[in-house]
């Protein structure tokens, strides 16, 4: 008898494992495969144990890595068998086989919903498996009913009840309107109360799911938790097969104290005592033990209540608690514990301020840098990067870079970046910047993007005193004998702009800069001799009276090049050539390089945007977050784009707004060559809205990122055309996104941003508005005007007139909805930024949709109201042509998002949607809303709309307000504004992104 | 939430992989590959936790055979490294003393009891006297149905044999 209980199988492996290469198990896999192949079509002749030994036998393949591309319906059949033996077979090889999206899944669900339906314990259990691991979104629309039933069920033992719980959170995480908020706060409830703690793992783990989706709803719950975690911490009445080396199971603990992190503040004192009881007893109960096990169930019990206490961020005392076991776990030996130390630490470095006894830690941090263990460097890297500050910068830049030379090749160029980022940020002073930089190149050339360097090249443009000093640098790397091409680019441009400032140095007259740079002419590619051919016109101009010798020289590199194949070498060569011949107006054509306008560093956006690569809290999102709300580090006082600022780094001395200000007023040809530079893309403001949002829940403020990625169904803005100063991105769509959520920001410019966080309950509204100051200068004469439409009353607080520095404002309104209404009210909004007025009017997200409250109906409510509407002025039908082609799942979606609700099932046509809300106004009262939408499979773009109400205008308005984003609206006349956040393309030349793909 | 599973033996063979998000043939088949390159190569004494793509490996060795989860990158490392074990406390039991030839040649077995610990990639049981108590439920009642169905299979059997030895003849 064989292990398996399977002879066939257990040869078949045998004969696998025998095989001496790989060619061999291919041949003999091949065969098999073959032999499956033979035995499937010929089904009739197969017993249900060879049916079953073939499909094991698959899935073994499929395992060794090979392609097994048929006999998925052989799988999916077993599931329908009768017997338990070849179901059990069928359930689980589909499962490994298959994923949601594979077509052949949907031929399983009605069997699968027998299973679940049918009186079978072990068949619903094998049937909630399946669909707990691979159900798509089909699965959730046609069972989720069925399994919510099972959960809840009195009559399920656990282990059905267990499985229906997860299963129900997978098909929650597919479709969240699966569960429906309403009803499932109680028995939510009722589930926390579960004795049986398999049943209870498994219900709080669908718990952190719905409150992370909605705390709100869940609040009642709250309490509950704390009992659960109350009950373990003291080891009350848990049965021990679930004490886990002594440990009251650690992972309920662990995903209570999870689910407790979603809600922003435990307010009931009498909870919230106990549960800090709770929270200090594990803090200081966690003693390190020589059993690894029972060591790493305490820790993560005890990690996990770390990250509560600073979620909850309130007990100073707990807070400095936290540090201390913190400093104490990165300076142990087992590099678990080093390493999860370190993470928490660069997360505690966002919740609270705890910078200063952090950077006590700095000297044990650093040895992490040079740990053996690439994960460990990793958090270390990333903590070190967040806690740097002024104070520190100069000894955390000069350890990473001396780390550079020795690092690995996997974090190089993460490392050149963020130390390229702190020597920006918190120089303090510009001239070890250009020395940290130039060095960064020297040593890890291939790891320094463009942007770094075009980035040295802005700050030494920009500030005179640094010209000297930078060009001097320039001129000792290029005596190395080996230098990075980087170094020759940056090199050469400042050599050719500044080395005239050198001329009365030894070594650095005209003459022999050129022939230092020449020299290297020979070794370098196409684009740097672009680079080196417009620094020897610079020379040329700079040498003046001319020294015919060195004219003679560059004339002939530049007739050389007058041949060469690279267009662009081509045209340089010619041109130049033709204007040093000039003699006189060179000196005016080829003049210094213009100051270049403010803007962001492109560098922390590009390290924003490989966030998700790297890591999703990395540390530098927090960073750029913070530093641009909180002003505590003084030399980043810099605005975001391309605004006067008065700035400690003096970067840019002329006050410039508008781009083609500092265009110089030279010929066309000139523009194009000095243009070399300006390839810098000007990047829009980095997102601060994490902080100007701060009073919202943390899970909101991530959340409000993706408000320009809605869909553009944008009306055109109204706003002042006047205005010099240029909004950040589309207030249009901002609009839009705000009208199908409560949070967000409304406007954003240079000075000020506007953020928007409402509450709609029945007919009225708090809408709160969040103006912040991004500048540190103030905002004066700060106005704001509401303009209601005639259907509303709005009532706005007290704006005050100035906003200081870095400060945010919030400035409630109070809404009332009185009659049904597509119009919208405006905010009138102006300030001053020193001279300059700035008026725009913004559009606010007080519409239609926010006085809807969405409410299922059944068919017995729905078909008696939708008879008894009959026919025009209050039952509405149209035909919409022109709509924006979407399936059917996204525009019941686009529905849910309006707080129309969909009721599925009314409509015994799959093409037809059917919606129902209530409407509230002072006039109406609550109103019941139902909405008919006939879709023609056919042509996407119609369909046939009938809409109903007891009111015939709230009938009609809301016809149209559905139509409205349904129909594709033209995109707006007015241009979008080109600061536009897009999210950049991965650079092709990213010398990382290449690596990447290499490796 | 745990992504997915890996079992790699120490030569770079999966013996069990199991996946809780979408992953089409190929990206499965590159998953495997690059985290056996990081993992497989990675020193004694480090920590158990590898960064990848936005994601962490907690991954542990036990004698030959690699146990990794793949999870989120807000996930507590330390509960997964415990699951992990959990686990393997429960192969343990279940296949008195596990080795990697017991998951080789009983790949189904390890398929069972995996489902009885997780769910879509999340425990589902802590108590370890529970999934055994299932799992030898569920070998009962495969036993059964084969006792019951004993005498007329083996007939079927039989027949089906040498009907499928006679058509194996006839192609050579």
């Amino acid at each position: 008898m064989s292990l398996s209980g399977m002879r066939g199988l257990s040869v078949f492996i045998s004969d696998v494992r025998n095989c001496r290469n790989k060619e061999q198990e291919r041949l003999r896999v091949d065969k098999e495969l073959g032999n499956i192949r033979t035995r499937f079509k010929n089904e009739k002749g197969l017993s249900p144990y060879e049916k079953k030994k073939y499909v094991w036998k698959m899935l073994y393949i499929y395992m060794l890595g090979y392609d097994v591309d048929f006999g998925h319906m052989e799988a999916v059949s077993l599931i329908s068998a009768p017997k338990y033996p070849e179901k059990q077979v069928g359930y689980i090889v589909t499962s490994c086989l298959l994923n949601e999206n594979h077509d052949f899944l949907r031929l399983a669900i009605n069997a699968v919903r027998n299973d679940i339906i049918g009186r079978n314990e072990t068949f619903q259990c094998l049937a909630l498996t399946l669909v707990g691991n691979i159900g798509g979104r089909e699965f959730a629309e046609s069972l989720a009913p069925d399994v919510q039933k099972l959960l809840l069920s009195s009559s399920c033992r656990p282990l059905v009840r267990k499985k229906a719980a997860l299963c129900l959170l997978r098909l929650f995480r597919k479709n969240s309107d699966v569960v429906n908020v309403d009803g499932w706060s109680d028995r939510m409830a009722q589930l926390l109360d579960e004795r049986d703690l398999g049943v209870l793992t498994s219900s709080m783990s669908l718990f952190v799911a719905l409150v992370a989706n909605n705390h709100e709803a869940y609040s009642s719950c709250l309490p509950k938790c704390v009992k659960i975690l109350e009950r373990l911490a003291r080891n009350q009445d848990v049965p021990q097969e679930y004490t886990y080396y002594g440990i009251p199971s650690p992972w309920l603990q662990v995903k209570t104290m999870r689910a407790l992190q979603y809600f922003p503040t435990v307010e009931d004192p009498t909870t919230r005592r106990a549960l800090f009881e709770v929270l200090q007893r594990i803090l200081m109960g966690t003693d390190v033990v020589k059993n690894v096990n029972k060591n790493n169930a305490s820790h993560a019990v005890l990690f996990e209540a770390l990250a509560l206490v600073m979620h909850l961020d309130s007990e100073k005392e707990m807070m400095s608690q936290c540090v201390a076991l913190l400093g104490k776990f990165i300076a142990v030996r087992e590099p678990n514990i080093r390493y999860l130390g370190l993470e928490n630490m660069t997360r505690m470095l966002m919740v609270t301020d705890v910078h200063e006894i952090i950077k006590r830690h700095q000297a044990q941090i650093i040895t992490s840098l040079k740990d053996p263990d690439i994960s460990i460097r990793r958090r270390s890297l990333d903590l070190l990067y967040g806690m740097c500050d002024v104070t520190n910068a100069k000894d955390i830049v000069e350890e990473l870079l001396q780390y550079l030379a020795t690092a690995d090749f996997a974090m190089r160029e993460e490392l050149a970046l963020k130390a390229a980022i702190l020597a920006e940020k918190f120089a303090p002073d510009l001239s070890w910047y250009v020395d940290v930089i130039l060095q960064l190149i020297d040593k890890a050339g291939d790891f320094v993007s463009d942007d770094i360097w075009f980035r040295v090249v802005q700050f030494v443009t920009n500030n005179e005193d640094l010209q000297p000093y930078a060009a001097l640098k320039a001129r000792e790397y290029l005596d190395k004998p080996a230098i990075h091409e980087t170094m020759v680019k940056v090199s050469a441009y400042l050599l050719g702009e500044y080395s005239h400032l050198l001329a009365r140095r030894p070594g650095c007259s005209p003459k022999e800069i050129f022939s230092l740079i020449h020299e290297k002419l020979p070794t370098v590619s196409t684009p740097t001799i672009s680079i080196l051919l417009t620094t020897y016109a610079k020379i040329l101009m700079h040498s003046q009276p001319p020294d015919p010798e060195l004219q003679n020289q560059i004339w002939a590199v530049y007739s050389k090049y007058e041949s060469c194949i690279d267009a662009e070498i081509q045209q340089r060569a010619v041109e130049y050539f033709a204007l040093s011949r000039k003699g006189e107006a060179l000196m005016d054509i080829l003049a210094e390089m213009p100051k270049f306008p403010e803007r962001q560093s492109s560098l922390i956006k590009k390290a924003e945007d490989t966030d998700a690569d790297t890591a999703e809290l990395s540390a530098i999102k927090l960073r750029t977050q913070q530093q641009a709300s909180t002003a505590l580090v003084v030399t980043d006082q810099r605005p975001s784009n391309g605004a006067p600022q008065a700035s400690q780094l003096a970067m840019v001395m002329i006050p410039t707004t508008n781009d083609t200000d500092h265009t110089p007023p030279v010929d066309q040809p000139l523009t194009e060559s000095n243009g070399a530079l300006t390839v810098v893309d000007p990047q829009p403001s980095g997102d601060i809205l994490g902080d100007l949002l701060s009073p919202l829940a943390i899970d909101e403020s991530r959340s409000v990122h993706d408000v320009g990625s809605n869909d553009a169904l944008a009306l055109a803005p109204i706003e002042d055309q006047e205005s010099t100063v240029k909004p950040i991105g589309d207030i249009a769509e901002r609009f839009h996104a705000l009208c199908l959520k409560d949070s967000g920001v409304l406007y954003e410019d240079p000075y000020i941003q506007i953020g928007i966080k409402a509450e709609w309950r029945n007919h009225q509204g708090r809408l709160v508005l969040f103006l912040g100051n991004k500048n540190t200068g103030p905002l004066d004469s700060v106005q704001a005007v509401v303009l209601p439409p005639s259907h509303l009353r709005v009532e706005i607080s007290l704006v005050p007139e100035i906003i200081p520095p870095r400060a945010q404002v919030q400035c409630p309104l109070e809404i009332v909805n009185l009659r049904p209404s597509r119009d919208v009210a405006v905010l009138d909004f102006s300030y001053k930024f020193g001279t300059q007025l700035v008026n725009n009017r913004l559009r606010l997200p007080a519409v239609l949709n926010k006085f809807f409250t969405p409410i299922q109906v059944t068919a017995e409510e729905f078909f008696p109201q939708w008879r008894s509407l009959s026919g025009p002025p209050l039952k509405l039908q149209e035909v919409v042509r022109g709509v924006r082609p979407m399936p059917l799942g996204e525009m019941a979606n686009l529905f849910n998002t309006l707080r129309l609700m969909v009721c599925p099932g009314l409509d015994p046509n799959a093409f037809n949607l059917v919606a129902s809300t209530t409407f509230y106004s002072e006039s109406t009262r609550a109103m019941l809303c139902l909405v008919r939408i006939e879709t023609d499979p056919a042509d996407r773009t119609q369909l046939r709309m009938t809409v109903a109400s007891a009111d015939p205008t709230l009938t009609f308005e809301l016809k149209e307000f559905i139509k409205e984003h349904l129909v594709n609206i033209p995109t707006p006349a007015k241009p979008l504004p080109p600061q536009q956040p897009q999210p950049p393309p991965i650079a092709t030349s990213d010398p990382g992104a290449l690596l990447a793909g290499l490796l | 939430m745990i992504q997915f599973v890996l079992l790699i033996s120490r030569q770079g063979k999966v013996r069990l992989t199991k996946w809780y998000s979408p992953y089409s043939q190929k990206e499965r088949s590159k998953v495997i590959r690059e985290l056996s390159g990081m993992i497989l190569t990675r020193g004694p004494k480090l920590c158990n936790f590898v960064e990848w793509k936005g994601f962490k490996v907690v991954y542990k060795r036990y004698a030959s055979l690699y146990f990794c989860m793949c999870v989120n990158q807000e996930d507590n490392e330390l509960e997964i490294l415990e699951i992990i074990h959990h686990f393997v406390e429960i192969l343990d039991r279940y296949f008195g003393s596990v080795c990697e030839l017991d998951l080789i040649f009983n790949f189904h077995k390890a398929y069972y009891i995996l489902d009885e610990v997780l769910i879509a990639g999340e425990l589902q049981e802590s108590s370890k006297k529970t999934v055994s108590r299932l799992v030898s439920a569920q070998d009962s009642l495969v036993e059964a149905v084969k006792e019951e169905t004993n005498s007329i299979s083996n007939i079927i059997a039989q027949a089906t044999k040498k009907r499928c030895i006679n058509f194996k003849m006839s192609i050579c």
